[in-house]
């Protein structure tokens, strides 16, 4: 490979796996060299996830070899790969939630007195790799279960750290954390490499690997395509890569309105303990209303509390001009109020991972597929397929568990699952976190497609190039108040970053100049 | 020691504490209303009674923390205790090398059920039904009918007091600081926790799964031999009961539960399981000293038992995120 020559830390011959008769990747040479942040880019299914697990010791290849300086190796679990310098943070998060954050960090190899766990020496230890990641104010005896997403994926990285790994994977690590975290991150990764660790990245942010990433490999379909230096190529051409075919157009046009959508969604001075403050906003049949903000300002909570599943809240709740007070989820899907939620975390919140791909499809509309508790199964099997075609679901068989689809495909179960209710007001936290781009931008389309068919949008993301993209309005979210409304020419970058930061446009724009000229 | 420091350790504890709360103001209760004044004697009876429980309920929070669970403990005791019957007897020599017979009979039915849960990759409630059945026959064949004999010399030291504090309590007390303190500090009794709470991270973190798992049955096995042996001595014989068996097994989970370890496995203790216990035994002696018919005691049982862990899940009332109902 031309970027990590002879010198490699690891390296991958031919190496092929298959699960059942999927072939995740196909005879994949692969090397990553030290002292250097080696960004993996490709679609999800693309194999990219298998060739982590191969290095993390997960899986077994069925043939090739791994070479790790001259000598080959064969992991038989993570612990093997773990003795030979190996650390992963994984997109889902490998912490245990009811242990401490020491606990957690020190799992792998905890100091030890006697032969028994020195409980002071692993905070001490815990302490000193959360002040390295910048999260001085965790406790390291605080559980793991009491935190914040954000913060867990801090906790997974200061892990990560403390095994002393000569080769780091991260794998959409960044894909919860607020941006100052991100910087936290970078630096740490930029110190790494100085000392000579290897780091595998993977990302689906182009702007992540644009900064960070010294070398790019491009994976398709289970095979390696190409090894570049970054900054070799153009974003057209890396897309190209990844797809194999000319992505023109991402975000699909917003339509020109003349006369106000009618109100479907209209809040009125919604509060929520602290967390929410009189929040008054209205989405119109037909619009995509966005929701931003820094990571954890009240959005999530926000889309709960519409969806009734937070007690206690004030304020004032029309649908369709009618006020009404949800109960909870199964009032909100029942069709006078016609609400969906696509939930943030689709492993818990979203998915039944056990069960089959179209039990799952079918589970939040089963009282429209059913009549007297019985579910009729032909009516059932006729929206499902309806549902697996207009969202493209890749699947071989409806009937295996939809733990076993990529995460592109699950994301579009969960999506699917709420649309076969006919929902009309749709709120999303979200939806494309951690997904590939042919994904997303079928997501995109299919969102619009609702949106001009009738339904009212309430988008949350935490990409800024998607609020820019697909949204009518932004809404910004700081503290848990709307912070401030965009609409038309006022929805970029710099007045998303400005209100979400609380800053006004002159503040930042003076503050923009400076961090440029410095 | 930090006002966070004393919070996290309040809300870690919660469990055992409320249970410790409940356990004080019915003891104390039954104590004020017991016709004879407190002594050494009254003290020495209930924790006979109280230690044996207390020591399976030890035995049940090991698996639990794995989130598995252990249905065989109650067989295992039994056939503890049936052993003991049989080769605890003579001069102290020979007792004690019967005592490490019964034991050693533990320890290795406890191994049978981590290898067959863990390599057999079979439910533990299953797992663990097949061999506790298993177990109970070995048990009956041991002793057909009830009787045997049991070293009397052994028996007196063991269910007396000692400098006023009754023997079997401190024997409880050196279990929990000389075999659970030394299992929480080690890397296997922490894999153990990492298990039950995330059995995958765990994995995914290089954790000794199927290590920390079959010490936990192990353990199990272990005390629940113990708790056998404290029978034997205290009825002076062994007897293979079907009903004594089954009723052991359940009451050590409902004690687990009460002590505030989590079905759903990754957190509790042995400590909050022997107050669980203490809970439950002391059910029994409040209605004596109330004089209600025994015929009522397992409708109590059952109330306390419910009231027990609501008293746990008041948390609930609390939330206002509903979601969080769930994690």
């Amino acid at each position: 490979m031309a970027a990590a020559g002879d010198n490699a830390f690891l390296r991958m011959d031919g190496v092929v796996k298959r699960y059942g008769g999927v072939t995740a990747l196909d005879g994949v040479s692969f090397a990553c060299a030290p002292a250097s942040i080696h960004a993996v880019l490709g679609e999800n299914g693309a194999g990219k996830s298998t060739l982590i697990k191969i290095i993390a010791g997960v899986v077994q290849p069925n043939e090739g070899r791994v070479v790790i300086g001259d000598r080959p190796v064969a992991f038989a679990s993570p612990m093997d790969a773990a003795r030979e310098g190996i650390a992963c943070i994984f997109q889902e998060l490998s912490l245990m939630p009811d242990l401490s954050i020491a606990d957690n960090i020190c799992i792998t190899n905890p100091p030890t007195r006697f032969g028994f766990i020195d409980g002071r020496a692993q905070s001490r230890r815990a302490e000193a790799l959360l002040a390295r990641v910048g999260c001085e104010d965790l406790h390291p005896l605080e559980p793991v279960k009491n935190l914040p997403l954000s913060r867990r994926q801090m906790v997974e990285i200061a892990k990560a750290l403390g095994r002393n790994p000569r080769l780091l994977i991260l794998d959409e690590a960044t894909s919860a954390l607020t941006a100052a975290d991100v910087k936290k991150v970078y630096k740490i990764l930029g110190d790494l490499r100085q000392e000579g660790v290897a780091i595998l990245y993977i990302s689906h942010r182009m702007h992540e690997i644009k900064a960070l990433a010294d070398t790019c490999s491009v994976f398709r379909n289970g095979r390696h395509i190409e090894t570049f230096t970054q900054g070799a190529r153009n974003d057209e051409d890396i897309v190209r890569l990844m797809i194999g075919r000319e992505l023109k157009l991402v975000y699909p046009p917003k339509p020109q309105r003349t006369v106000p959508a009618q109100p479907a969604l209209e809040v009125r001075g919604l509060c929520w303990q602290q967390r929410l403050q009189d929040i008054s906003l209205a989405v119109g049949r037909g619009e995509i209303v966005g929701l931003g903000g820094l990571d954890g300002q009240g959005q999530r909570e926000l889309l709960l509390a519409l969806f009734g599943v937070l007690t206690d809240q004030q304020g004032q709740l029309a649908i369709g001009g009618a006020p009404v007070r949800v109960s909870g989820p199964a009032m909100a899907k029942s069709p006078k109020l016609g609400m969906a939620l696509i939930p943030e975390d689709r492993k818990t919140e979203g998915l039944m991972l056990p069960m089959s791909i179209r039990d799952n499809l079918s589970l939040a509309a089963l009282s429209k597929l059913s009549r007297h508790g019985l579910v009729d199964r032909a009516q059932e099997a006729t929206q499902v397929d309806e549902a697996v075609r207009s969202l493209a679901i890749k699947a071989g068989d409806l009937d295996l568990p939809v733990a076993s689809l990529s995460g592109g495909n699950q994301q579009k179960v969960v999506i699917g699952k709420w649309l076969m209710t006919g929902a009309r007001v749709i709120l999303l936290n979200d939806p494309t976190r951690g997904i590939d781009v042919g994904t997303k931008q079928e997501i995109y389309e299919l969102l619009r497609r609702l949106a001009d068919a009738g339904a009212a949008i309430l988008l949350y993301s935490t990409d800024y190039d998607e609020l820019i993209g697909m949204c009518d309005r932004v809404l910004i979210l700081y503290d848990g108040r709307i912070e401030r409304e965009l609409v038309g020419e006022r929805i970029n970058e710099h007045d998303i970053i400005a209100a979400s930061l609380n800053l006004s446009r002159k503040d930042f724009a003076d503050g923009a100049v400076a961090e440029e000229t410095a | 020691m930090t006002l966070r420091d004393l919070k996290l350790f309040l809300s870690a504890n919660r469990g055992p504490l409320l249970a410790l709360f409940v356990f004080v103001v019915m003891f104390s209760v039954f104590l004020h209303e017991h016709p004879r004044p407190v002594s050494v004697a009254l003290l020495t009876a209930a924790s006979n009674k109280g230690v044996v429980l207390a020591l399976m309920a030890m035995a049940q929070t090991v698996p639990v923390l794995t989130r598995g669970l252990d249905l065989s403990v109650g067989s295992i005791m039994t056939m503890a205790a049936c052993a003991s019957s049989v080769v605890v007897h003579g001069p102290p020599e020979q007792a004690a090398l019967g005592v490490g017979i019964v034991l050693a009979v533990g320890l290795v039915a406890g191994v049978i059920n981590g290898v067959i849960v863990v390599i057999g990759r079979i439910q533990p409630i299953i797992a663990t039904l097949a061999t506790g059945a298993v177990y109970f026959g070995i048990a009956l064949w041991l002793r057909p009918t009830p009787g045997g004999d049991v070293s009397e010399a052994l028996s007196n030291a063991l269910t007396y007091a000692t400098l006023g504090v009754p023997t079997t309590f401190l024997l409880l007390i050196a279990v929990l600081v000389f075999v659970w303190l030394p299992f929480r500090r080690s890397v296997l009794g922490r894999g153990c926790y990492a298990v039950g709470s995330s059995e995958g991270a765990a994995y995914m973190s290089g954790v000794a799964v199927a290590r920390s798992k079959i010490a936990a049955y192990t353990l199990a096995g272990l005390l629940a031999a113990l708790a056998g042996l404290l029978l034997s001595l205290v009825a002076l014989s062994g007897e293979a009961s079907a009903p004594q068996a089954g009723g052991y097994t359940l009451n050590s989970i409902a004690a687990v539960v009460v002590g505030g370890t989590s079905l759903f496995g990754g957190s509790g203790g042995m400590v909050g399981s022997v107050i669980g216990a203490l809970v439950l035994r002391t059910i029994g002696d409040l209605l004596f000293v109330f004089d209600a018919p025994p015929l009522w005691q397992p409708l109590f049982e059952g109330v306390i038992l419910l009231l027990a862990v609501s008293l746990g899940a008041a948390r609930v009332l609390r939330i206002k995120n509903r979601l969080e109902l769930f994690t």
